[in-house]
Protein backbone atom coordinates (compact mmCIF):
# COMPACT_ATOMS: atom_id res chain seq x y z
CA UNK A 1 0.00 0.00 0.00
CA UNK A 2 2.60 2.53 1.06
CA UNK A 3 4.88 1.47 -1.76
CA UNK A 4 2.11 2.07 -4.24
CA UNK A 5 1.60 5.49 -2.72
CA UNK A 6 5.28 6.35 -3.03
CA UNK A 7 5.26 5.27 -6.67
CA UNK A 8 2.26 7.45 -7.25
CA UNK A 9 3.94 10.46 -5.66
CA UNK A 10 7.02 10.05 -7.80
CA UNK A 11 4.90 9.67 -10.92
CA UNK A 12 2.92 12.82 -10.13
CA UNK A 13 6.09 14.78 -9.44
CA UNK A 14 7.60 13.62 -12.73
CA UNK A 15 4.48 14.54 -14.68
CA UNK A 16 4.35 17.96 -13.03
CA UNK A 17 7.99 18.55 -13.91
CA UNK A 18 7.38 17.62 -17.54
CA UNK A 19 4.39 19.95 -17.70
CA UNK A 20 6.61 22.71 -16.35
CA UNK A 21 9.13 22.03 -19.11
CA UNK A 22 6.34 22.50 -21.65
CA UNK A 23 5.14 25.78 -20.19
CA UNK A 24 8.46 27.32 -19.16
CA UNK A 25 9.81 28.37 -22.61
CA UNK A 26 6.53 30.07 -23.50
CA UNK A 27 6.32 31.92 -20.22
CA UNK A 28 10.00 32.92 -20.36
CA UNK A 29 9.69 34.16 -23.95
CA UNK A 30 6.67 36.26 -23.14
CA UNK A 31 8.28 37.64 -19.98
CA UNK A 32 11.43 38.48 -21.93
CA UNK A 33 9.49 40.32 -24.60
CA UNK A 34 7.38 42.20 -22.07
CA UNK A 35 10.42 43.09 -19.98
CA UNK A 36 12.41 44.43 -22.93
CA UNK A 37 9.58 45.92 -24.95
CA UNK A 38 7.16 47.47 -22.48
CA UNK A 39 9.31 50.54 -21.99
CA UNK A 40 9.07 51.52 -25.65
CA UNK A 41 5.28 51.19 -25.82
CA UNK A 42 3.47 54.49 -25.85
CA UNK A 43 0.54 56.07 -27.63
CA UNK A 44 3.01 57.62 -30.09
CA UNK A 45 4.49 54.20 -30.78
CA UNK A 46 1.07 52.84 -31.70
CA UNK A 47 -0.21 55.83 -33.62
CA UNK A 48 2.87 57.11 -35.55
CA UNK A 49 4.59 55.77 -38.64
CA UNK A 50 8.24 54.71 -38.38
CA UNK A 51 10.83 57.43 -38.96
CA UNK A 52 14.56 57.78 -39.61
CA UNK A 53 15.07 54.48 -41.37
CA UNK A 54 12.60 52.87 -38.97
CA UNK A 55 14.91 53.45 -36.02
CA UNK A 56 12.44 55.83 -34.46
CA UNK A 57 8.72 56.50 -34.47
CA UNK A 58 5.99 53.92 -34.31
CA UNK A 59 4.34 51.01 -36.04
CA UNK A 60 0.94 52.45 -36.93
CA UNK A 61 0.92 51.47 -40.65
CA UNK A 62 2.04 47.92 -39.86
CA UNK A 63 -0.63 47.55 -37.18
CA UNK A 64 -3.34 48.79 -39.53
CA UNK A 65 -2.01 46.54 -42.30
CA UNK A 66 -2.15 43.44 -40.15
CA UNK A 67 -5.67 44.21 -38.95
CA UNK A 68 -6.82 44.80 -42.54
CA UNK A 69 -5.23 41.55 -43.70
CA UNK A 70 -6.92 39.55 -40.93
CA UNK A 71 -10.30 41.14 -41.61
CA UNK A 72 -9.89 40.45 -45.32
CA UNK A 73 -8.81 36.87 -44.75
CA UNK A 74 -11.80 36.31 -42.47
CA UNK A 75 -14.17 37.72 -45.06
CA UNK A 76 -13.07 35.06 -47.56
CA UNK A 77 -12.28 32.07 -45.41
CA UNK A 78 -15.24 32.13 -43.04
CA UNK A 79 -18.10 31.56 -45.51
CA UNK A 80 -16.09 29.27 -47.78
CA UNK A 81 -14.76 27.17 -44.90
CA UNK A 82 -18.09 26.85 -43.11
CA UNK A 83 -20.08 25.98 -46.22
CA UNK A 84 -17.48 23.46 -47.36
CA UNK A 85 -17.63 21.77 -43.96
CA UNK A 86 -21.44 21.77 -43.99
CA UNK A 87 -21.35 20.11 -47.38
CA UNK A 88 -18.81 17.51 -46.30
CA UNK A 89 -20.62 16.59 -43.09
CA UNK A 90 -24.28 16.92 -44.02
CA UNK A 91 -24.54 16.34 -47.74
CA UNK A 92 -21.56 14.52 -49.24
CA UNK A 93 -21.96 10.79 -49.53
CA UNK A 94 -19.36 8.67 -47.88
CA UNK A 95 -17.38 7.36 -50.83
CA UNK A 96 -13.79 7.21 -52.00
CA UNK A 97 -13.89 10.71 -53.46
CA UNK A 98 -15.27 12.46 -50.37
CA UNK A 99 -12.86 10.55 -48.15
CA UNK A 100 -10.01 11.67 -50.39
CA UNK A 101 -11.13 15.28 -50.03
CA UNK A 102 -11.36 15.02 -46.25
CA UNK A 103 -7.89 13.49 -46.07
CA UNK A 104 -6.47 16.20 -48.33
CA UNK A 105 -7.93 18.94 -46.14
CA UNK A 106 -6.29 17.46 -43.06
CA UNK A 107 -2.99 17.23 -44.93
CA UNK A 108 -3.28 20.79 -46.25
CA UNK A 109 -3.06 22.15 -42.71
CA UNK A 110 0.42 20.63 -42.48
CA UNK A 111 1.82 22.41 -45.52
CA UNK A 112 4.54 24.97 -44.66
CA UNK A 113 3.30 28.55 -44.87
CA UNK A 114 6.02 29.56 -47.34
CA UNK A 115 4.38 27.20 -49.86
CA UNK A 116 1.11 29.08 -49.42
CA UNK A 117 3.08 32.29 -49.94
CA UNK A 118 4.50 31.04 -53.21
CA UNK A 119 1.11 29.74 -54.30
CA UNK A 120 -0.51 33.10 -53.53
CA UNK A 121 2.24 34.90 -55.40
CA UNK A 122 1.85 32.70 -58.48
CA UNK A 123 -1.94 32.72 -58.59
CA UNK A 124 -3.07 36.08 -57.22
CA UNK A 125 -0.11 38.36 -57.87
CA UNK A 126 1.07 37.03 -61.22
CA UNK A 127 -1.65 34.98 -62.89
CA UNK A 128 -4.70 37.01 -61.83
CA UNK A 129 -2.64 40.23 -62.04
CA UNK A 130 -3.79 41.61 -58.69
CA UNK A 131 -0.19 42.63 -58.03
CA UNK A 132 1.29 42.72 -54.54
CA UNK A 133 -1.64 44.14 -52.61
CA UNK A 134 -4.01 43.65 -49.71
CA UNK A 135 -6.34 41.51 -51.83
CA UNK A 136 -3.59 39.05 -52.76
CA UNK A 137 -2.29 38.89 -49.20
CA UNK A 138 -5.72 38.45 -47.61
CA UNK A 139 -6.62 35.71 -50.10
CA UNK A 140 -3.36 33.91 -49.43
CA UNK A 141 -3.91 34.07 -45.66
CA UNK A 142 -7.50 32.93 -46.18
CA UNK A 143 -6.39 29.88 -48.17
CA UNK A 144 -3.84 29.09 -45.51
CA UNK A 145 -6.42 29.19 -42.71
CA UNK A 146 -9.09 27.29 -44.67
CA UNK A 147 -7.96 23.75 -43.76
CA UNK A 148 -8.11 24.50 -40.04
CA UNK A 149 -11.46 26.27 -40.36
CA UNK A 150 -12.94 23.39 -42.38
CA UNK A 151 -11.58 20.81 -39.94
CA UNK A 152 -12.81 22.55 -36.78
CA UNK A 153 -16.19 23.32 -38.34
CA UNK A 154 -16.46 19.68 -39.41
CA UNK A 155 -15.73 18.57 -35.86
CA UNK A 156 -18.22 21.05 -34.41
CA UNK A 157 -20.92 19.81 -36.79
CA UNK A 158 -20.16 16.17 -36.05
CA UNK A 159 -20.38 16.91 -32.32
CA UNK A 160 -24.05 17.88 -32.70
CA UNK A 161 -25.94 14.73 -31.72
CA UNK A 162 -27.46 12.71 -34.54
CA UNK A 163 -30.75 12.73 -32.68
CA UNK A 164 -31.14 16.47 -33.33
CA UNK A 165 -31.16 15.77 -37.05
CA UNK A 166 -33.58 12.88 -36.66
CA UNK A 167 -35.98 14.98 -34.58
CA UNK A 168 -35.98 17.72 -37.15
CA UNK A 169 -36.37 15.39 -40.13
CA UNK A 170 -39.07 13.36 -38.38
CA UNK A 171 -41.12 16.53 -38.02
CA UNK A 172 -41.05 16.93 -41.77
CA UNK A 173 -38.28 19.50 -42.04
CA UNK A 174 -36.17 19.48 -45.18
CA UNK A 175 -32.49 18.68 -45.08
CA UNK A 176 -31.53 22.34 -45.39
CA UNK A 177 -34.00 23.44 -42.68
CA UNK A 178 -32.52 20.78 -40.44
CA UNK A 179 -28.99 22.03 -41.03
CA UNK A 180 -29.97 25.68 -40.76
CA UNK A 181 -32.16 25.55 -37.65
CA UNK A 182 -31.19 22.37 -35.84
CA UNK A 183 -27.48 21.79 -36.48
CA UNK A 184 -25.67 25.05 -37.27
CA UNK A 185 -26.89 26.99 -34.21
CA UNK A 186 -25.61 24.27 -31.93
CA UNK A 187 -22.30 24.01 -33.76
CA UNK A 188 -21.69 27.76 -33.90
CA UNK A 189 -19.61 28.11 -30.71
CA UNK A 190 -17.18 25.44 -31.89
CA UNK A 191 -17.03 26.96 -35.35
CA UNK A 192 -16.29 30.44 -34.01
CA UNK A 193 -13.57 29.28 -31.63
CA UNK A 194 -11.82 27.31 -34.37
CA UNK A 195 -12.07 30.16 -36.81
CA UNK A 196 -10.69 32.78 -34.46
CA UNK A 197 -7.84 30.53 -33.43
CA UNK A 198 -6.86 29.79 -37.02
CA UNK A 199 -7.00 33.49 -37.95
CA UNK A 200 -4.95 34.46 -34.94
CA UNK A 201 -2.31 32.10 -36.20
CA UNK A 202 -2.53 33.72 -39.62
CA UNK A 203 -2.00 37.13 -37.97
CA UNK A 204 1.52 36.16 -36.99
CA UNK A 205 2.58 34.55 -40.25
CA UNK A 206 5.30 36.20 -42.29
CA UNK A 207 5.86 33.82 -45.18
CA UNK A 208 2.42 34.02 -46.85
CA UNK A 209 2.52 37.84 -46.95
CA UNK A 210 6.17 38.11 -47.92
CA UNK A 211 5.62 38.05 -51.70
CA UNK A 212 1.95 38.90 -51.82
CA UNK A 213 1.42 42.14 -49.92
CA UNK A 214 3.99 43.22 -47.37
CA UNK A 215 5.81 46.50 -47.97
CA UNK A 216 9.33 47.05 -46.64
CA UNK A 217 8.61 50.66 -45.73
CA UNK A 218 5.35 52.42 -46.57
CA UNK A 219 4.35 55.02 -44.02
CA UNK A 220 1.07 56.12 -45.67
CA UNK A 221 -2.10 54.12 -45.23
CA UNK A 222 -3.63 52.13 -48.12
CA UNK A 223 -6.45 53.68 -50.12
CA UNK A 224 -7.83 50.54 -51.77
CA UNK A 225 -7.46 46.75 -51.64
CA UNK A 226 -5.03 47.05 -54.53
CA UNK A 227 -2.49 48.93 -52.38
CA UNK A 228 0.43 47.43 -50.55
CA UNK A 229 0.62 47.66 -46.77
CA UNK A 230 3.14 47.05 -44.06
CA UNK A 231 2.37 44.18 -41.72
CA UNK A 232 3.57 43.54 -38.18
CA UNK A 233 5.32 40.16 -38.63
CA UNK A 234 7.19 41.30 -41.71
CA UNK A 235 8.02 44.67 -40.18
CA UNK A 236 9.45 42.86 -37.19
CA UNK A 237 11.55 40.69 -39.49
CA UNK A 238 12.78 43.74 -41.36
CA UNK A 239 13.76 45.82 -38.34
CA UNK A 240 15.37 42.84 -36.63
CA UNK A 241 17.54 41.73 -39.53
CA UNK A 242 17.73 44.38 -42.23
CA UNK A 243 18.23 47.62 -40.31
CA UNK A 244 21.68 48.19 -38.82
CA UNK A 245 21.94 49.85 -35.39
CA UNK A 246 18.27 49.19 -34.66
CA UNK A 247 17.39 50.12 -31.08
CA UNK A 248 16.39 46.84 -29.45
CA UNK A 249 13.43 48.13 -27.39
CA UNK A 250 11.56 49.04 -30.59
CA UNK A 251 11.97 45.49 -31.94
CA UNK A 252 10.77 44.02 -28.69
CA UNK A 253 7.88 46.45 -28.46
CA UNK A 254 6.79 45.50 -31.99
CA UNK A 255 6.91 41.85 -31.00
CA UNK A 256 4.94 42.64 -27.86
CA UNK A 257 2.19 44.36 -29.86
CA UNK A 258 1.95 41.33 -32.15
CA UNK A 259 1.74 38.95 -29.20
CA UNK A 260 -0.93 41.08 -27.54
CA UNK A 261 -2.91 41.20 -30.80
CA UNK A 262 -2.89 37.41 -31.07
CA UNK A 263 -3.69 37.08 -27.39
CA UNK A 264 -6.68 39.41 -27.75
CA UNK A 265 -8.03 37.29 -30.60
CA UNK A 266 -7.64 34.14 -28.54
CA UNK A 267 -9.33 35.92 -25.67
CA UNK A 268 -12.30 36.64 -27.91
CA UNK A 269 -12.53 32.96 -28.74
CA UNK A 270 -12.28 31.98 -25.07
CA UNK A 271 -15.03 34.42 -24.11
CA UNK A 272 -17.23 33.18 -26.95
CA UNK A 273 -16.77 29.58 -25.91
CA UNK A 274 -17.44 30.38 -22.28
CA UNK A 275 -20.54 32.35 -23.17
CA UNK A 276 -22.01 29.55 -25.28
CA UNK A 277 -21.03 26.76 -22.93
CA UNK A 278 -23.24 28.31 -20.28
CA UNK A 279 -26.16 27.92 -22.65
CA UNK A 280 -25.23 24.46 -23.86
CA UNK A 281 -27.69 21.88 -22.66
CA UNK A 282 -26.75 18.47 -23.90
CA UNK B 1 -60.54 12.46 -45.45
CA UNK B 2 -60.31 9.03 -46.99
CA UNK B 3 -62.87 6.68 -45.55
CA UNK B 4 -60.90 3.50 -46.11
CA UNK B 5 -60.36 1.71 -42.84
CA UNK B 6 -56.67 1.01 -43.37
CA UNK B 7 -54.60 4.10 -42.66
CA UNK B 8 -51.35 2.33 -43.36
CA UNK B 9 -50.96 -0.96 -45.13
CA UNK B 10 -47.73 -2.77 -45.78
CA UNK B 11 -47.58 -5.31 -48.60
CA UNK B 12 -44.69 -7.77 -48.55
CA UNK B 13 -42.46 -5.27 -46.81
CA UNK B 14 -38.83 -6.41 -46.52
CA UNK B 15 -36.11 -4.34 -44.89
CA UNK B 16 -32.37 -4.87 -45.10
CA UNK B 17 -29.39 -3.29 -43.39
CA UNK B 18 -26.60 -4.32 -45.72
CA UNK B 19 -26.99 -8.07 -46.01
CA UNK B 20 -28.97 -8.38 -42.77
CA UNK B 21 -32.63 -9.19 -43.46
CA UNK B 22 -34.27 -7.30 -40.63
CA UNK B 23 -37.93 -7.37 -41.58
CA UNK B 24 -39.40 -10.27 -43.53
CA UNK B 25 -42.52 -10.19 -45.70
CA UNK B 26 -44.55 -7.98 -43.48
CA UNK B 27 -48.24 -7.69 -44.35
CA UNK B 28 -50.06 -5.52 -41.89
CA UNK B 29 -53.01 -3.13 -42.02
CA UNK B 30 -53.44 -0.35 -39.51
CA UNK B 31 -57.05 0.58 -38.69
CA UNK B 32 -58.07 4.20 -38.25
CA UNK B 33 -57.98 5.49 -34.66
CA UNK B 34 -56.69 2.30 -33.16
CA UNK B 35 -53.69 1.84 -30.93
CA UNK B 36 -51.67 -1.00 -32.36
CA UNK B 37 -49.26 -2.53 -29.89
CA UNK B 38 -46.09 -4.17 -31.20
CA UNK B 39 -44.24 -6.48 -28.85
CA UNK B 40 -41.27 -8.76 -29.31
CA UNK B 41 -37.75 -9.31 -28.05
CA UNK B 42 -34.77 -7.15 -29.02
CA UNK B 43 -33.70 -7.33 -32.68
CA UNK B 44 -37.08 -8.52 -33.82
CA UNK B 45 -37.50 -5.63 -36.24
CA UNK B 46 -40.00 -3.54 -34.27
CA UNK B 47 -38.08 -0.28 -34.48
CA UNK B 48 -37.11 -0.92 -38.10
CA UNK B 49 -40.82 -1.32 -38.86
CA UNK B 50 -41.65 2.06 -37.31
CA UNK B 51 -38.75 3.82 -38.96
CA UNK B 52 -39.67 2.29 -42.31
CA UNK B 53 -43.11 3.89 -42.03
CA UNK B 54 -41.77 7.45 -41.78
CA UNK B 55 -38.67 6.67 -43.81
CA UNK B 56 -36.05 7.37 -41.16
CA UNK B 57 -34.26 4.10 -41.92
CA UNK B 58 -32.97 5.64 -45.12
CA UNK B 59 -30.68 7.88 -43.06
CA UNK B 60 -28.51 4.84 -42.36
CA UNK B 61 -26.11 4.03 -45.17
CA UNK B 62 -26.63 0.53 -46.49
CA UNK B 63 -30.35 0.40 -45.83
CA UNK B 64 -32.64 -0.99 -48.51
CA UNK B 65 -36.26 -1.93 -48.67
CA UNK B 66 -38.61 -3.96 -50.87
CA UNK B 67 -42.35 -4.09 -50.95
CA UNK B 68 -45.06 -1.48 -50.73
CA UNK B 69 -46.31 0.81 -48.00
CA UNK B 70 -49.74 2.32 -48.62
CA UNK B 71 -50.78 5.46 -46.79
CA UNK B 72 -54.53 6.08 -47.03
CA UNK B 73 -54.53 3.76 -50.03
CA UNK B 74 -51.81 5.75 -51.81
CA UNK B 75 -48.40 4.28 -52.50
CA UNK B 76 -46.14 6.08 -50.04
CA UNK B 77 -43.40 6.07 -52.68
CA UNK B 78 -45.36 8.83 -54.42
CA UNK B 79 -45.27 11.05 -51.34
CA UNK B 80 -42.24 13.23 -50.66
CA UNK B 81 -40.13 12.75 -47.53
CA UNK B 82 -41.28 15.92 -45.81
CA UNK B 83 -44.99 15.44 -46.58
CA UNK B 84 -44.84 11.81 -45.46
CA UNK B 85 -43.07 12.60 -42.21
CA UNK B 86 -45.49 15.43 -41.49
CA UNK B 87 -48.32 12.87 -41.71
CA UNK B 88 -46.52 10.19 -39.70
CA UNK B 89 -44.89 11.51 -36.54
CA UNK B 90 -42.58 9.55 -34.29
CA UNK B 91 -41.75 9.61 -30.57
CA UNK B 92 -38.30 8.20 -29.84
CA UNK B 93 -37.27 5.84 -27.09
CA UNK B 94 -35.47 8.31 -24.87
CA UNK B 95 -37.10 11.70 -24.48
CA UNK B 96 -35.26 13.70 -27.08
CA UNK B 97 -35.89 17.40 -26.69
CA UNK B 98 -33.85 20.02 -28.46
CA UNK B 99 -31.72 22.22 -26.18
CA UNK B 100 -33.99 25.20 -26.75
CA UNK B 101 -37.03 26.48 -24.88
CA UNK B 102 -40.21 24.49 -24.33
CA UNK B 103 -42.04 26.88 -26.62
CA UNK B 104 -39.42 26.62 -29.36
CA UNK B 105 -39.47 22.83 -29.22
CA UNK B 106 -43.17 22.72 -29.98
CA UNK B 107 -43.08 25.61 -32.44
CA UNK B 108 -40.23 24.05 -34.44
CA UNK B 109 -42.51 21.83 -36.56
CA UNK B 110 -45.07 24.48 -37.49
CA UNK B 111 -42.24 26.92 -38.24
CA UNK B 112 -40.52 24.66 -40.75
CA UNK B 113 -43.91 24.14 -42.36
CA UNK B 114 -44.23 27.85 -42.91
CA UNK B 115 -46.30 29.14 -39.99
CA UNK B 116 -44.74 32.50 -39.19
CA UNK B 117 -47.45 34.51 -37.41
CA UNK B 118 -46.73 34.73 -33.70
CA UNK B 119 -50.39 34.58 -32.69
CA UNK B 120 -51.02 31.46 -34.73
CA UNK B 121 -47.87 29.82 -33.39
CA UNK B 122 -48.89 30.63 -29.81
CA UNK B 123 -52.22 28.99 -30.43
CA UNK B 124 -50.72 25.88 -32.01
CA UNK B 125 -48.20 25.50 -29.19
CA UNK B 126 -50.90 25.79 -26.54
CA UNK B 127 -53.16 23.33 -28.36
CA UNK B 128 -50.43 20.78 -28.76
CA UNK B 129 -49.33 21.08 -25.13
CA UNK B 130 -52.92 20.70 -23.93
CA UNK B 131 -53.43 17.59 -26.02
CA UNK B 132 -50.24 16.10 -24.58
CA UNK B 133 -51.40 16.87 -21.03
CA UNK B 134 -48.45 19.13 -20.37
CA UNK B 135 -49.99 22.60 -20.63
CA UNK B 136 -50.91 23.02 -16.96
CA UNK B 137 -47.43 22.01 -15.85
CA UNK B 138 -45.51 24.34 -18.16
CA UNK B 139 -47.80 27.24 -19.08
CA UNK B 140 -45.96 29.64 -16.75
CA UNK B 141 -42.49 28.73 -17.96
CA UNK B 142 -42.71 28.21 -21.69
CA UNK B 143 -39.37 29.96 -22.19
CA UNK B 144 -37.51 27.62 -19.87
CA UNK B 145 -34.95 25.38 -21.62
CA UNK B 146 -36.71 22.09 -22.37
CA UNK B 147 -33.94 19.88 -20.93
CA UNK B 148 -34.81 21.23 -17.45
CA UNK B 149 -38.09 19.31 -17.49
CA UNK B 150 -38.34 15.88 -15.90
CA UNK B 151 -38.06 12.80 -18.09
CA UNK B 152 -41.81 12.22 -18.20
CA UNK B 153 -42.51 15.86 -18.99
CA UNK B 154 -39.87 15.78 -21.71
CA UNK B 155 -41.52 12.76 -23.30
CA UNK B 156 -44.91 14.48 -23.27
CA UNK B 157 -43.20 17.54 -24.74
CA UNK B 158 -41.99 15.29 -27.56
CA UNK B 159 -45.58 14.15 -28.07
CA UNK B 160 -46.73 17.78 -28.13
CA UNK B 161 -43.99 18.59 -30.64
CA UNK B 162 -45.23 15.82 -32.91
CA UNK B 163 -48.88 16.85 -32.46
CA UNK B 164 -48.03 20.42 -33.44
CA UNK B 165 -47.43 19.39 -37.06
CA UNK B 166 -50.88 17.78 -37.13
CA UNK B 167 -50.02 14.23 -38.15
CA UNK B 168 -52.45 11.42 -38.90
CA UNK B 169 -50.40 8.65 -37.40
CA UNK B 170 -48.16 8.73 -34.33
CA UNK B 171 -45.48 6.12 -33.87
CA UNK B 172 -44.10 5.44 -30.40
CA UNK B 173 -40.75 3.67 -30.19
CA UNK B 174 -40.62 2.35 -26.62
CA UNK B 175 -41.72 5.74 -25.33
CA UNK B 176 -41.59 4.83 -21.66
CA UNK B 177 -38.38 2.84 -21.51
CA UNK B 178 -36.65 5.58 -19.52
CA UNK B 179 -39.60 6.67 -17.39
CA UNK B 180 -40.85 5.90 -13.90
CA UNK B 181 -44.29 4.30 -13.42
CA UNK B 182 -46.10 7.58 -12.74
CA UNK B 183 -44.67 9.33 -15.79
CA UNK B 184 -45.46 6.18 -17.77
CA UNK B 185 -49.07 6.34 -16.61
CA UNK B 186 -49.28 9.97 -17.76
CA UNK B 187 -47.92 9.14 -21.20
CA UNK B 188 -50.37 6.23 -21.48
CA UNK B 189 -53.23 8.47 -20.43
CA UNK B 190 -52.27 10.98 -23.10
CA UNK B 191 -52.27 8.16 -25.67
CA UNK B 192 -55.77 7.08 -24.65
CA UNK B 193 -57.07 10.63 -25.01
CA UNK B 194 -55.44 11.02 -28.42
CA UNK B 195 -57.24 7.95 -29.75
CA UNK B 196 -60.22 9.91 -30.93
CA UNK B 197 -58.05 12.01 -33.23
CA UNK B 198 -55.07 9.92 -34.26
CA UNK B 199 -54.02 6.44 -35.24
CA UNK B 200 -51.17 5.24 -33.06
CA UNK B 201 -48.60 2.45 -33.09
CA UNK B 202 -46.89 1.60 -29.83
CA UNK B 203 -43.70 -0.42 -29.93
CA UNK B 204 -42.82 -1.57 -26.46
CA UNK B 205 -40.62 -4.00 -24.59
CA UNK B 206 -43.10 -3.95 -21.79
CA UNK B 207 -45.79 -6.54 -22.58
CA UNK B 208 -47.94 -5.29 -19.70
CA UNK B 209 -47.98 -1.84 -21.25
CA UNK B 210 -49.10 -3.28 -24.57
CA UNK B 211 -51.90 -5.18 -22.87
CA UNK B 212 -53.01 -2.03 -20.99
CA UNK B 213 -52.92 0.43 -23.84
CA UNK B 214 -53.41 -1.26 -27.21
CA UNK B 215 -56.56 -2.35 -29.03
CA UNK B 216 -54.81 -4.85 -31.22
CA UNK B 217 -51.39 -6.26 -30.69
CA UNK B 218 -48.77 -7.84 -32.93
CA UNK B 219 -45.90 -10.09 -31.92
CA UNK B 220 -42.62 -9.77 -33.85
CA UNK B 221 -39.90 -12.38 -33.68
CA UNK B 222 -36.66 -12.23 -35.68
CA UNK B 223 -38.12 -9.97 -38.31
CA UNK B 224 -41.40 -11.81 -38.76
CA UNK B 225 -44.88 -10.90 -37.66
CA UNK B 226 -45.84 -14.10 -35.83
CA UNK B 227 -49.30 -13.13 -34.78
CA UNK B 228 -51.62 -10.14 -34.88
CA UNK B 229 -54.97 -10.09 -33.13
CA UNK B 230 -57.13 -8.28 -30.61
CA UNK B 231 -55.03 -7.50 -27.56
CA UNK B 232 -57.21 -9.49 -25.20
CA UNK B 233 -57.11 -12.50 -27.47
CA UNK B 234 -53.36 -12.27 -27.99
CA UNK B 235 -52.69 -12.24 -24.29
CA UNK B 236 -55.30 -14.79 -23.19
CA UNK B 237 -55.43 -17.33 -26.00
CA UNK B 238 -52.51 -16.82 -28.39
CA UNK B 239 -52.68 -18.97 -31.51
CA UNK B 240 -48.95 -19.51 -31.85
CA UNK B 241 -46.84 -21.36 -29.33
CA UNK B 242 -44.04 -18.77 -29.61
CA UNK B 243 -46.42 -15.92 -28.79
CA UNK B 244 -47.66 -17.90 -25.82
CA UNK B 245 -44.11 -18.43 -24.60
CA UNK B 246 -43.30 -14.74 -24.97
CA UNK B 247 -46.36 -13.20 -23.36
CA UNK B 248 -46.28 -15.66 -20.48
CA UNK B 249 -42.64 -14.74 -19.90
CA UNK B 250 -41.03 -18.06 -20.79
CA UNK B 251 -38.46 -16.27 -22.96
CA UNK B 252 -37.43 -12.81 -24.11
Amino acid sequence: MSRARTTQKIAFAALAAITLIVVAPIVLTILYIVFNGLGAISWEFLSQPPRHGMREGGIFPALVGTILLIAGAMLFSLPVGIFAAVYLVEYAQDNFFSRLIKLSIVNLSGIPSIIYGLFGFTVFVVFLRFGTCILSGALTLAIMSLPVIVTTTKEALEAVPRSFREISLSLGATKWQTVRYCVLPHALPGILTGTVLSLSRAAGETAPILFTVAAFYLPRLPRSVFDQVMALPYHLYVISTQVPNMPLPISFATGLVLVVLVFLMNLVSIVLRWHYRKKKQW
Amino acid sequence: MVTSSAVIETVNLNCFFGARHVLKNLNLALRRHEILGIIGPANSGKTTFLRALNRLNGLNPGYSQKGTILLDGQNSQDIGDTALRKKIGIIFALPQVLPISIYQNVAYGPKVHGVARKKMLDEMVENALRKAYLWDEVKDRLLLPAPRLSGGQQQRLCIARTLAVEPEVILYDEPCSGLDPISTAKVEEAMQQLKTLYTQILVTNNTKQASRVSDRCGFFLMGELIELSDTVALFTRPRDQRTDDYVSGRFG
